[in-house]
């Protein structure tokens, strides 16, 4: 599978928390072809079952939504407030274009009060939240016509192919982990593989890991790994908490992380001489991990991270490199996590 | 119209090479010669032979972009604005760079690895980088090199009832005048496309020096504010209400009679004109107007807004009253002279 393609096609759709169904259609569409099993839960949540020979029920987990906007208010002169769906920095908010999803799509351009109606105080200053509006170039009565309190905006990005396996664009948190179940799954196809593997594209993580909640007890596994970016390293980032692109997926040693999956994917990847770095975070991290591991009476669980640079911005930058070499390593660790393995998970 | 096309080419100050290729192209078959200078200035003259005063219209091709100043060992480029930009529309924008266009992305630290102070602190040139993917100093040098200068990616495109697109300050003002070389005038018209008028008006000076023109029209895209959260003294002028005169701005004070004359053509023609509301700003007239022992000069310019930002937005129609309104003033001044 052309996986650049799959990051460019996912990025480029909108799936905003809760209302992800374009994005999760599309990905669906990809896995069905591979899948022994594939549907859809009540939340919107996307699950394929892979048969392995029965070692075992692995959830790998990857969030398809996406942070994005949503109409607030349409003042008298027809420019829309809005309220933000996830966490956004406001700073990367100004001269961005963005699409109002109303009765059709409509193409906006988020303003802010001009440079020469602020003060020079206010000039140093961040725009204040309360300054922001979106301009779609219409008056009122047509805009009230075409958009409601509550329509999802989402950013208008491209993406950008950088050098060499690298990439920019929107919502890379958390459709490249996507991209990177897939490229697990296909090579799923190829290898005879001791555990059952339900890849899940899961809905609603930006606002509180919520899918993950309910597709984990729908599948009740015995042991996952949730997939989901990490920080990239960038001037101003401390070095423990950025990872290097190009250098491999990266293992989380976290809480959330079951000690002897850690130690079992650092093997596989050894073996495999897949590349890898490691996160020594020291607490659980608001990614579907949390959510998973503590699904039903509990899950043996990991996150498995991808270093993604200016993450929540549109220009979230990535290496693919890392997304195949964390795909190898998740099928590796299917095939390799045997049925003895998986019954020794609870014995502490 | 090429405004599509004009607002879509790159031409940071001083590298305008593109759109003038460009220009040069849409003008040829409408005017009797074309030429550049040793600045890069591009004229179209029509008429050189003709009776009555010689006409001066005047756009500037340059764009404000940006400059890559230094490559860090990271592989990051450190950079610099040419021209007016201001630092918090840079944030979360992808760029093109150097004449092969390389992709590069201008980030922003994490949200999540922010203190809330933080949020409210402008990041400004030194804190910003352009990432092109490179993953060291040497993989970014095969690239780019210093000195080479970075632009919007902007599509142009409808927005409503306006469109969008980059530069519009001032490919709205060459698209008039590329229109304006298929019109014929019973006077001299020098087509006049300028260069570096974003850092200090340092194109125009030296054409209308080589014109010396008896009169000059500055054809340009200036500032609206007829936004959300502006009150209506605030607005400068206003989209849809036609092009915008300037009284009076830091480069220059208009003619007042070429003002006069601008007014009371809209008026007899039904064409919208209004007056630019704030004095703010320069344009390329503030030079051509002190050329020699001095030009009646005025400027004319279509509203936009969040002008010298990716996202510049403007109503078409201003643009096709600026071009009838200019076409109908180089008319009057063939027929009645300068003085009338």
């Amino acid at each position: 599978m052309d996986l650049a393609e799959l990051l460019n096609s996912l990025s480029e759709t909108s799936g905003v928390s809760g209302y992800e169904t374009m994005a999760a259609d599309l990905i669906a569409e990809r896995w069905l072809p591979m899948a022994d099993e594939i549907r859809r839960d009540a939340l919107g949540n996307v699950i394929a079952l892979k048969k392995g020979k029965g070692h075992g029920k692995l959830l790998l987990a990857a969030h398809i939504d996406e942070i994005g906007l949503m109409v607030k208010k349409i003042d008298e002169n027809g420019f829309i407030r809005f309220a933000t769906v996830g966490g956004f920095d406001f700073r990367t908010l100004v001269a961005q274009e963005v699409t109002i999803h109303g009765k059709e799509d409509l193409r906006g351009v988020i303003g802010a009060k001009p440079p020469h109606l602020q003060s020079p105080n206010d000039q140093k200053k961040a725009y204040p939240k309360d300054e922001f509006y979106i301009d779609v170039g219409l008056k009122r009565e047509k805009v009230d016509e075409l958009v409601r309190i509550g329509d999802i905006i989402t950013i208008n990005r491209q993406v950008q192919k950088l050098a060499g396996q690298r990439y920019a664009g929107k919502s890379f948190d958390d459709r490249a982990c996507v991209v990177m179940l897939t490229a697990c799954f296909e090579r799923l196809t190829q290898i005879n593989h001791n555990l059952d593997v339900y890849l899940v594209a899961t809905v609603q993580e930006e606002v509180g890991t919520r899918g993950a909640l309910v597709s984990s007890y729908g599948i009740n596994p015995d042991l996952a790994v949730a997939v989901d970016v990490c920080h990239g390293e960038f001037p101003g980032v401390r070095s423990d908490k950025g990872f290097i692109l190009g250098k491999g997926p990266v293992i989380s040693m976290g809480p959330d992380t079951h000690p002897r999956i850690l130690d079992k994917l650092k093997e596989v990847a050894d073996e495999g001489k897949i590349p890898y770095q490691l996160d020594a975070s020291t607490s659980a991290r608001g990614t579907d991990a949390w959510a998973i591991q503590i699904a039903r009476s509990g899950v043996a669980c990991s996150l498995l991270s991808l270093p993604l640079r200016y993450m929540h911005t549109s220009v979230e930058t990535l290496d693919l490199g890392d997304i195949k070499e964390g795909g190898r390593l998740l099928a590796e660790f299917a095939l390799k996590a045997d049925r003895q393995f998986v019954e020794g998970l609870p014995c502490f | 119209m090429f405004l599509k096309e004009l607002s879509e080419a790159r031409g940071v100050s001083s590298r305008e090479q593109e759109v003038r290729d460009l220009i040069r192209e849409y003008i040829k078959p409408h005017v009797d010669e074309v030429f550049t200078d040793s600045l890069g200035n591009l004229y179209g003259v029509k008429g050189k032979e003709k009776k009555g005063p010689k006409v001066m219209l005047a756009a500037h091709m340059d764009e404000v972009g940006l400059m890559i100043t230094s490559i860090e060992k990271n592989g990051l480029l450190r950079f610099l604005p040419v021209g007016g930009i201001d630092p918090r529309v840079l944030v979360s924008k992808p760029v093109f760079i150097g004449k092969e266009k390389v992709a590069g992305v201008i980030g922003a630290k994490a949200i999540h690895l922010q203190k809330p102070e933080e949020r409210t602190q402008v990041l400004g040139f030194d804190d910003l980088y352009i990432d092109i993917g490179a993953s060291d100093e040497d993989e970014a040098k095969k690239l780019v090199k210093i000195g080479d200068v970075a632009t919007f990616t902007t599509v142009f495109g409808k927005l409503g009832d306006l469109c969008v697109g980059k530069a519009f300050d001032d490919r709205a003002g060459c698209t008039a005048l590329v229109e304006l070389t298929k019109l014929e005038f019973n006077c001299p018209v020098y087509f006049v496309f300028t260069v570096q008028e974003e850092v200090g008006l340092r194109g125009a000076g030296p054409a209308a020096y080589r014109v010396n023109p008896d009169f000059c029209l500055v054809l340009e895209g200036t500032t609206a504010s007829d936004v959300a959260g502006t009150d209506e003294e605030g607005y400068s002028t206003t989209l849809g209400e036609g092009p915008a005169v300037s009284v009076m701005d830091r480069s220059v004070i208009a003619h007042p009679k070429v003002v006069g004359r601008l007014f009371r053509l809209a008026e007899e023609n039904g064409i919208p004109l209004q007056n630019k509301r704030t004095i703010t700003g320069g344009t390329d007239a503030g030079v051509i107007a002190l050329s020699r022992e001095g030009v009646p000069t005025a400027t004319v310019a279509v509203p936009c807004r969040y002008i010298h930002s990716p996202v510049t937005v403007m109503n078409q129609s201003d643009l096709e009253h600026m071009i009838k309104l200019t076409e109908l003033f180089v008319h009057d001044i063939a027929e009645k002279g300068v003085e009338n």
